[in-house]
């Protein structure tokens, strides 16, 4: 974004038609935004999936399937994940990054067999990430 | 705008734009197909159920990955009941939403897998009267296929006679999980009035089946499996050219649905080695197997072929050749494909015509 | 579509010769051993079961080696290491090969007769051949029908490197990467042996999910799906993960069919993941860091410059490895580079990418 360009803020619309564990898809300033209310708190993304084109809003709330040995599976970061509706793809709420990029695994090597401080490459599949507050009865989100 | 491109224009606005290949119409309940049968078998899959090789009844072996044994999250009906068993639904979100001028429906119906071959023909029969009567009078972009009983090739024979004048019902349905490679004699009378009424076969892949999903056991995850129902497509192909039919029915068309496609041409390549070096075992195959395929032989795109290098999609459509794949959305799967997003690559635009719309209405004569 | 075939009935020749490339030639085959061979390296029990069950000629129906299109050329030689030396290693001037016992030992129901005819027949490897001529490496064969005794069997053979890989067939009983073969693998990749999955069907299923096909053609054909199984079974099951210094040898695979796998199960991964969370890298990475294919007999188009593209789709070009298939026939002169073979992956595939494959090949 401009450096110039003031940021607006918008409202978008009130906090209560948002539940927990609900979603809802907003236009704002001409872009989809995906508003989800993971036990109270609210999260904003880009609503299109960079795979196809599916509606975020529409997809499951999720935590993080992990696993260090077959077999042995566990949940966590409940409620940090939202996987795309239609193939699955899962995209951190906080960083907007897909979990799976094939380019982010390769980061993650990367930062292995260098020093610290390696600088993390973005890679394609990612998505914009909004700032979403409650002010009052409302939530608004700034671009 | 000029008054010969406002010509243009206007003949390109009655083409054909997009036919979806793959669409599951399904049901809220059993009774919509069941209804259509005789009492005797309706109280018969009351009592007794409708058995086939799946080791768990009423559901999946390979369990899905999203409600509703694998279907898109946001493919619910608002009204109630599961993905794409609501005609109105259907038509708002998928005919309509995408501008979708023919649909071709894949009911997956279960009587060809049904132990119980006098109920599997009945079967086949009721879905294709459910199909008529819920969706081909509902919706004039939808065209069906003719569900059949491929084990029995005599009650096959006999509903696709009893369907052949309905030219809404654009080709015939097989599972290619069958007792038998595709190719074997046993089938040879259903490709027979195939050819006759010139009715393409079409595969779609198949979820269970009498055999092992590999030819070396079962595997344990969705997926391997998923990925497998690729082993039955390329069974399918490898059997019909090796046994000859394609020789024998030289008009027969086969559609392999939902099988992928990037392994075409490498089997192609195979076939042709092994045919070269053993041509001797098959003498009644007189043309090279690639050559069958061409003439013979069509797929759709969903799923559709992702290579970590986008462009190296160009190669896979290149050794296909341009009119050899069809679009599908698979509707309402999980793995949907949406048509103007599933092409990573920019496409030629008389190639991305002739895959959305121009070679399936020319394989079934939509235009 | 692009066909293989470029002419009527054999394939040009190619004109890059072997000799020079100090090549290593990575699927050979000794004649398969008989009773006479094995009986010097059983006990007395054994001995009287073979003459008595007629245990002898071993041969699987669904890789036969007497018949089309494996049976040898007249003028081929492998009946011991001179021949095989005189037919192969001296013109080609390899700088080792590696011998592949596909005989019906694979496919023996019995766990003790599998034992036993395994243990012999790594025995005579070595005696007859492997001590004959220092050029000569092996698979060493093990029975997947009993993995105790196949570990057994590994650690045998710990100390001796010429023994480069252990050996599984393609199509068998179950997925290889299942948890009951856990412990062979463990044995193997402790020990540095990479896992050899050589073509062929032991018939526990039929080769295809709608029963056995007429043909033996269509047997050969239907390889490319077990291989594919198998790969992903590997990958599913997290074997790669677990064993990431392991390789994985497909012998007689073909290579072609691979970026199809490669980009079907990595698409398909990143929706159902949470199916396998402990498949923690993209597949097609996991097959290229860790999966190797035997070049001949090559399953691509005719004309090298589409070959090329095909091979390029691989995303690397570590995981060729150079082979002749001897003595199995396949109508072209092995002394030369296939002629659908870009050349340019000579010097790598002929050399480099098995001695980054094999941690225990010497050469």
């Amino acid at each position: 974004m401009d450096a110039e360009t003031k940021a607006r803020r918008y409202v978008v619309c009130r906090a209560d038609e948002i539940q927990p564990g609900a979603s809802k898809r907003v236009e704002v300033a001409g872009r989809d935004i995906a508003i989800f209310n993971v036990n109270g708190e609210y999260s904003a993304i880009g609503d299109r999936c960079p795979h196809e084109g599916a509606s975020l809003c529409r997809g499951a709330i999720v935590g993080l399937a992990e696993a260090d040995e077959p077999g042995e599976a566990r949940m966590t970061r409940h409620g940090e994940f939202v996987r795309c509706p239609w193939h699955g793809w899962e995209f951190d709420l906080k960083t907007g990054k897909s979990y799976c990029d094939p380019r982010r695994t390769r980061v993650k090597k990367f930062e292995l067999s260098v020093e610290d401080g390696a600088k993390i490459v973005e890679g394609p599949y990612k998505i914009d990430v909004f700032d979403v507050r409650q002010e009052g009865s409302y939530l608004v989100i700034e671009i | 705008m000029n008054e010969m491109t406002r010509e243009v224009d206007l003949a390109n606005a009655n083409k054909v734009k997009l036919v979806d290949c793959d669409i599951h119409p399904a049901m809220k309940s059993r009774d919509e197909m069941t209804k259509f049968m005789p009492l005797r078998w309706r109280e018969h899959v009351r009592d007794f159920g409708i058995r086939t090789a799946s080791p768990l009844y009423g559901a999946m072996p390979y369990p899905r990955i999203t409600p509703g044994n694998g279907m898109r999250r946001d493919a619910w009906p608002p009204a109630g009941g599961p993905p794409a068993s609501d005609v109105a639904f259907l038509q708002e979100q998928l005919l309509d939403g995408l501008g979708i001028d023919y649909g071709i429906l894949q009911a997956l119906g279960p009587g060809g897998a049904t132990f119980n071959q006098g109920l599997g023909a009945a079967i086949s029969s009721a879905m294709n009267d459910w199909q008529v009567e819920k969706w081909l009078e509902a919706d004039k972009r939808l065209r069906g296929s003719i569900c059949v009983s491929q084990e029995d090739p005599d009650a096959a024979v006999a509903e696709i006679e009893a369907r052949a004048q309905d030219k809404r019902f654009v080709q015939i349905a097989i599972t290619p999980r069958m007792l038998e490679p595709a190719g074997r004699k046993r089938y040879w009378p259903i490709y027979e009035v195939a050819e006759h009424y010139n009715l393409p076969i079409s595969m779609h892949s198949a979820a269970y089946g009498t055999r092992a999903n590999t030819g070396t056991g079962w595997t344990s995850f969705y997926l391997e499996e998923h990925f497998a129902f690729s082993n039955a497509s390329q069974t399918a192909i490898t059997s019909m050219v090796f046994e000859g039919v394609f020789e024998r029915f030289r008009n027969l068309k086969l559609v392999v649905v939902e099988g992928g496609f990037a392994w075409l041409p490498p089997l192609g390549w195979r076939m042709d080695r092994e045919w070269e070096r053993m041509r001797e075992e098959v003498p009644h195959v007189v043309r090279a197997p690639s050559e069958q395929i061409r003439d013979h032989v069509w797929l759709t795109t969903q799923p559709m072929e992702e290579p970590e290098v986008n462009r190296d999609l160009y190669d896979i459509l290149n050794w296909m050749g341009d009119d050899k794949l069809m679009f599908a959305t698979d509707y309402p799967h999980w793995d949907f494909d949406h048509p103007e997003y599933a092409f990573k690559v920019p496409l030629d635009p008389a190639l991305k015509h002739a895959i959305l719309a121009g070679n399936a209405c020319k394989l079934y004569g939509l235009e | 579509m692009t066909s293989a075939v470029a002419s009527a009935s054999r394939p040009r020749a190619g004109t890059l010769p072997i000799a020079g490339l100090g090549a290593i030639d990575c699927d050979v085959h000794p004649r398969s051993p008989r009773r006479q061979d094995l009986a010097p390296y059983v006990t007395d029990y054994w001995r009287e079961i073979f003459t008595t069950r007629e245990i002898d000629h071993l041969e699987m129906s669904g890789y036969p080696e007497t018949l089309r299109p494996n049976r040898p050329a007249p003028e081929a030689g492998n009946a011991d290491a001179a021949s095989l030396a005189k037919g192969l290693l001296d013109p080609l001037k390899l700088d080792a090969a590696i011998l592949n016992v596909a005989s019906g030992v694979h496919a023996i129901f019995d766990p003790y007769l599998a034992q036993v005819i395994c243990q012999a027949t790594n025995r005579w490897l070595a005696a007859e051949w492997l001590d004959r001529d220092p050029r000569l490496r092996a698979s060493l064969v093990v029975p997947f029908q009993h993995p105790e005794a196949a570990v057994a069997e590994i650690e045998a053979y710990a100390k001796d490197h010429r023994f480069v890989q252990i050996m599984a067939i393609v199509m068998s009983d179950n997925p290889l990467g299942q948890r009951r073969f856990w412990p062979i693998y463990e044995a193997a990749a402790k020990h540095g042996f990479a896992l050899n999955i050589h073509a062929g069907n032991t018939y526990r299923h039929a080769p295809t999910q709608s029963g056995f096909n007429s043909y033996l053609v269509e047997d050969f054909v239907h390889q490319t799906q077990g291989f594919a199984n198998q790969v992903g079974s590997l990958v599913a099951e997290g074997v790669l993960g677990k064993f990431p210094e392991m390789k994985v040898v497909l012998s007689e695979s073909g290579v072609t069919w691979m970026p199809s796998l490669m980009w079907r199960m990595s698409k398909d991964w990143r929706g159902v993941r949470i199916e396998v969370p402990w498949v923690k890298e993209m597949p097609s990475l996991l097959m290229r860091q860790q999966v190797r294919m035997t070049l001949q007999p090559f399953d691509g188009p005719a004309d090298p410059a589409q070959a090329a593209r095909a091979i390029a789709h691989l995303g690397g070009d570590e995981m060729l490895l150079f082979s002749s298939d001897y003595p199995h026939d396949h109508r072209i002169d092995v002394a030369y580079w296939p002629a659908n073979l870009p050349e340019e992956l000579a010097a790598k595939a002929a050399r480099e990418n098995a001695l980054a494959t094999y941690p225990r090949l010497e050469v």
